[in-house]
């Protein structure tokens, strides 16, 4: 969604400089008419073939988390912590959707700050069924409504990833805390950094005002309307970095998250020493496939809008996530001589999960690349570096979100060049795509730092909040007894 | 002496066997070809010299130590016993470790609980 904003935001202002420039310049001028007085900005309508993609994504996306990511975390549990892992995902799709409407929007996509939004829009005040929202196209709009649903689903998503990581011990009172502190004091601040800015249309139309400019004072005038537009943006999206649909904001920040929460609750008891296989993987088979499926409205929609970059992320989440999948699968079968179909499912998700900030900007067989790096890059973090620390990373949150995140991001920064069948980046000055492989990966490079301090340092603090408050592990009798019996009081099969 | 009837100590065997969970059918084709008409299985776990085996899931390896065994249980009157464990031991036999094992047990009493019928009628 987002990322491509960036660079359109950069792009958009330097276009309007230049357009400005041209229009300003004597020799020009006198084979361009003059500019008609500022004239009022049309009616911007909104289009209903991108308004109903949108909202096909947006329930496309709420599929991944129930039941999609649902089910494949509670088939990786034990039988009698199943029902514990579907509560948390069910409860944090449903807590944030509340938090959202009621300040959490407004939190994240309103100005304020660069760092935080403000209270305008808190309950939504001011948004009815005719309100419209900025795509990525100047004139082009989908109703807010829709904006809204959709990028609630996205703030759904990236909390419930996070319960992976504390399965089958952290207690149900601690995770409801959680969720609704990690969500407003880490997810908002990110999500609008990464993606708040004021749009296409905004810069549009305080370029055209600074063209249409006539004298000194109205040209300072404008230029410092532009400035101020062009300000009004998120840090990490001043920054440059270019995050298609959320491999910063979703899955680093979920997954350092992951890994924090890890460590902070601790270990399960008998972790390394006790049975803890899969209880389930073909619900795990059913969970990810429903992911997989699911993952098409949260890349594709990303795009805001019915046009190629839609279709482009959707080649490009088929084709990174089969290729880690398989990656994983025969580096498995080579390393530890069984190809497993929890492999497989691993690998489809570290995939999907590399693919998500590149999947508007890289070729079909840059994604390719991208998975076959991601399957082996998360096996090696979920085995060898897991077992080296030691951590009790319950169903691999940090391992494959973070780290796929991770190599997303990095590689968006890579394979978006237009030599290696990526998008480039899209200058509107000369109209073509253009590269710059040094600054672009730098920017990719802090968006990264950036986003795992805040959420690790951030988590840590929170789970401090919540340990003092009501505390963060069941009792050892109610851990070994499992917590659907004993947070629940009920059990996930009577047979 | 039990009033139940004569001979009771001698008259019938309870065999339990241990076999592997896929030769289930044919151990019953075998016993039914040897005229035992009844059986009761059960599924059960446990590890014998085949030990467990090894489980992976995603790089951490488990080692199972009970593994899924069928518990075949039957009553036979005595002179029967030999052909019913010669029968399941052809039929459960792979010649693999983890095969099973046959226990035969001495049988005091049967009563079929529709008739009232007991010991070798009521097999």
């Amino acid at each position: 969604m987002t990322s491509k904003t960036i660079i359109r935001a950069g792009l958009a202002g330097v276009a309007a400089l230049a357009v400005a420039a041209l229009l300003c310049d004597p020799t020009v001028a006198q084979t361009v008419p003059a500019a008609p007085p500022a004239p009022a900005a049309p009616a911007i309508v909104v289009n209903k073939g991108d308004n109903a993609w949108m909202l096909t994504a947006t329930v496309l996306v709420l599929l991944m988390t129930i039941p999609g990511l649902a089910l494949f975390y509670a088939g990786l549990v034990r039988t009698k912590n199943t029902l514990s892992v579907l509560t948390h995902v069910f409860y944090t799709v449903c807590i944030v959707t509340l938090i959202w409407v009621i300040y959490g929007y407004s939190l994240t996509f309103t100005g304020g700050s660069s760092i935080i939004g403000g209270f305008d829009k808190l309950f939504l005040k001011g948004v009815d069924m005719d309100a419209k929202a900025a795509t990525f196209s100047v004139g082009v709009n989908i109703s807010e409504y829709a904006y809204i649903c959709f990028q609630m689903t996205f703030a759904a998503i990236t909390p419930a990833l996070i319960v992976g990581a504390f399965a089958e011990r952290m207690k149900f009172s601690a995770v409801a805390l959680f969720i609704p502190l990690w969500v407003t004091l880490v997810y908002f601040p990110i999500a609008h950094m990464v993606w708040y800015w004021a749009g296409p249309d905004a810069i549009d139309a305080a370029a055209k005002a600074l063209a249409a400019a006539t004298d000194e004072a109205a040209k300072k005038a404008a230029q410092a309307k532009l400035d101020e537009v062009m300000a009004d943006a998120g840090l990490l999206f001043q920054w440059g970095a270019i995050d298609f649909a959320g491999g910063t904001v979703v899955h680093i920040n979920a997954g350092i998250a992951g890994l924090v929460a890890a460590l902070v609750v601790g270990k399960r008891i008998g972790f390394g020493r006790d049975l803890m296989p899969p209880h389930s993987l073909v619900m795990s088979m059913i969970g990810a496939s429903l992911l997989w499926v699911g993952w098409f409205g949260f890349n594709a929609g990303s795009n805001l809008e019915s046009t190629g970059g839609a279709p482009l992320a959707m080649i490009n989440s088929f084709v990174a996530t089969a290729a880690a999948a398989m990656s994983w699968m025969f580096a498995e079968w080579i390393v530890k001589g069984k190809p497993s179909l929890l492999g497989a499912l691993s690998g489809c998700v570290a995939g999907l999960v590399a693919v998500t900030p590149a999947s508007g900007y890289a070729g079909p067989m840059g994604a390719l690349v991208l998975g076959l790096i991601a399957g082996v890059a998360c096996l090696f973090f979920v085995t060898t570096i897991k077992n080296m620390f030691g951590y009790d990373d319950a169903l691999d949150v940090f391992g494959v979100h973070c780290i796929g995140g991770i190599v997303g991001a990095i590689g968006t920064g890579i394979l978006v060049a237009p030599a290696l069948g990526g998008t480039g980046v899209m200058d509107y000055q000369t109209a073509k795509a253009g590269y710059d492989f040094g600054p672009q990966l730098w920017s990719q490079i802090k968006a990264v730092v950036m986003t795992l301090l805040w959420s690790g340092i951030g988590s840590f603090i929170l789970l401090k909040v919540v340990e003092l408050i009501v505390g963060l592990r069941p009792t050892v009798e109610q851990e070994r007894e499992g917590l659907d019996l004993t947070n629940h009081n009920e059990r996930a099969y009577n047979m | 002496m039990c009033a139940v009837g004569p001979n009771v100590t001698d008259a019938m065997k309870r065999i339990t066997a241990i076999i592997k969970p896929f030769k289930l059918d044919e151990v019953r084709d075998a016993l039914t070809a040897a005229g035992v008409h009844g059986l009761t299985v059960t599924e059960v776990k446990g590890y014998g010299r085949q030990k467990g085996h090894t489980e992976i899931y995603r790089g951490t390896e488990y080692a199972v130590n009970f593994l899924p065994k069928i518990k075949i249980e039957v009553a036979v009157s005595t002179d029967q016993v030999n052909r019913v464990v010669e029968a399941i031991t052809a039929a459960a036999k792979t010649g693999q470790i983890g095969d099973g094992k046959i226990f035969v047990y001495d049988l005091d009493h049967a009563i079929r609980i529709r008739t009232g019928e007991t010991d070798a009628a009521a097999l």
